[in-house]
């Protein structure tokens, strides 16, 4: 096992680098994605029937395919109409579009779930359709959608262990690598423990994202007393009051 | 264009209203005006049309037939060559700007505060400068009883003063026509009163045009000037609050009032 140990130190620097890869993917890809969803969640619920059609065809397609298959179709095919990507974009867009395909119903859903009343009382004070997108069902929305879209986010980082495939040294790659040196429980048992701690920051973060929104509508404490130490002490107190 | 071509155009005028939800028909070939600066209670048993009056001239309905005019101008709809087109979104944007409205469930914005709530549509509708829009907002907030509240989050008041906060909210677009919709029907029977006085203060003081569905009959009788009494879809009988209340014409009104008013 010592071994073991000192292979995985030695591999530690090129583990770094495959980290590395794997976070770049996971940001682009998220980043992606999150643009896609909230365009086409938004395209999704317009009345024009062209607009709506293309969305839903859009979503139901990148739902419907396989990552691995587009994967595949960006970096093998689209070289042949003269569009070659590096191995990293082909990733994040392969990420971004089948991703952002799943959040666009998330983003749909959860506009959809601000109440009537909203809707009606930017009518009332004469918001344009932008203002009353931007300003006040948005805003609001977003409370909502961030608890799925940190599901999505920790499946998107799971998923970037696919593009490997295409020969890319992330996470997964080099703890093939590391397996070759040592051995399979070994090394997948380290694999293991960092994506799951990778994962855990992103949540973290997500869960802290999800405080500041839920404040700012007026629920629950600021970010700043949820992750001081006395926070448990003011709740009590103001409990009291 | 039909439009009245007389002097004084009435605040609202509507002309052969119809508006049905699927095969229910709600409001049937309706026609009334209502006049600059008059306070008109509508009255009658839920869902005699009344609510649907108010989300019609505030654009929340859309027309199923004939034609809504605010002062003189065509609402949502307009004959042209003798056929009935219906008006872009822009146009009744515009028309919109004039009219003003409190809702039953108050509908603050929770993702903003209180004097948020107020400039919003000031600052970015009417493009009042922020600072005005500020100095505004705190009269009303004064007025309505909570100038201490400007920086609190709607969700943190009680419905009394989420109620009130609404209110000013939709007074400082300086609107012309005032949409009073159930405004006391979510709260707390103890908090009507203090909702009700901000309301009977509005109507002292200024001469905006009121249009409201209550069933605070003695709310009604101090602030309007005229009394409508709906049943299904229609009109049954107009007046003055003190013959509407004391003496009504119909049989159906009077039925209704003794049930509202409890004996």
């Amino acid at each position: 096992m010592s071994e073991h140990l000192i292979k995985l130190r030695d591999a530690w620097p090129q583990i770094l680098d495959g980290i590395g890869i794997t976070l770049v993917l996971t940001v682009g890809g998220a980043a992606l994605a999150l643009v896609v969803a909230i365009a086409l969640g938004l395209l999704a619920r317009f009345d024009n029937i062209l607009l709506r059609g293309t969305a839903r065809v859009f979503i139901e397609f990148f739902r419907g395919t396989s990552l691995v298959v587009q994967l595949f179709w960006l970096y093998f095919v689209l070289p042949r109409f003269g569009v070659e990507l590096s191995a990293i974009a082909v990733g994040i867009f392969a990420l971004g579009l089948n991703y952002g395909a799943y959040g666009a119903e998330v983003v749909r859903g959860s506009l959809n779930s601000v109440p009537a009343g909203q809707w009606e009382a930017t009518t009332a004070l004469s918001l344009s359709r932008t203002q009353r997108m931007w300003r006040v069902i948005f805003p609001q929305a977003w409370a909502l959608m961030i608890p799925s879209l940190t599901n999505l986010l920790i499946q998107l980082l799971k998923g970037t262990a696919i593009v490997s495939i295409i020969a890319m040294a992330d996470l997964t790659f080099m703890i093939d690598k590391l397996r070759q040196d040592t051995d399979t429980f070994f090394a997948y048992t380290v694999g293991l423990l960092l994506y799951f701690a990778l994962a855990s920051l992103l949540t973290l973060g997500m869960n802290a994202l999800e405080i500041r929104a839920k404040h700012k509508l007026g629920r629950g404490d600021s970010l700043r007393s949820a992750l001081s130490f006395s926070s448990s002490a003011s709740r009590a107190g103001k409990g009291v009051a | 264009m039909v439009r009245d071509t007389s002097q004084e155009e009435p605040a609202i005028r509507f002309q052969d209203v119809n508006k049905s939800f699927g095969d229910h028909v709600v409001l049937d070939q309706l026609n009334f005006t209502v006049n600059k600066g008059d306070r008109v209670t509508l009255i009658g048993p839920s869902g005699s049309g009344k609510t649907t009056i108010l989300r019609l001239v505030m654009t929340l309905e859309e027309l199923t037939g004939g034609y809504i005019f605010i002062d003189g101008q065509p609402l949502t709809h307009d004959l042209r060559d003798g056929r009935r087109v219906e008006l872009k979104e822009k146009h009744r944007n515009e028309v919109r700007k004039r009219i003003g409205m409190v809702f039953q469930q108050f509908n603050l914005f929770p993702n903003m505060t209180v004097i948020e709530n107020i400039i919003e549509a000031p600052v970015h509708v009417l493009k009042v400068p922020k600072s005005q829009a500020i100095t505004r907002a705190r009269e009303l907030l004064d007025k309505v009883g909570l100038a201490d509240k400007e920086h609190a989050h709607p969700l943190e008041l009680s419905g009394g003063q989420q109620q009130r906060v609404a209110i000013a909210r939709a007074l400082a677009m300086d609107p012309e026509i005032l949409l009073l919709d159930e405004v006391t029907s979510a709260l707390d029977p103890e908090i009507v009163g203090e909702v009700l006085e901000v309301l009977r203060e509005v109507a002292r003081t200024t001469d905006i045009t009121m249009l409201i569905v209550t069933h605070e009959m003695q709310f009604a009788r101090d602030v309007s000037n005229r009394v409508l009494m709906f049943d299904s879809g229609s009109i049954v009988e107009e007046a003055s609050p003190e013959v509407m209340f004391t003496q009504p014409t119909e049989q159906r009104t009077r039925d209704f009032l003794a049930a509202v008013l409890g004996d």
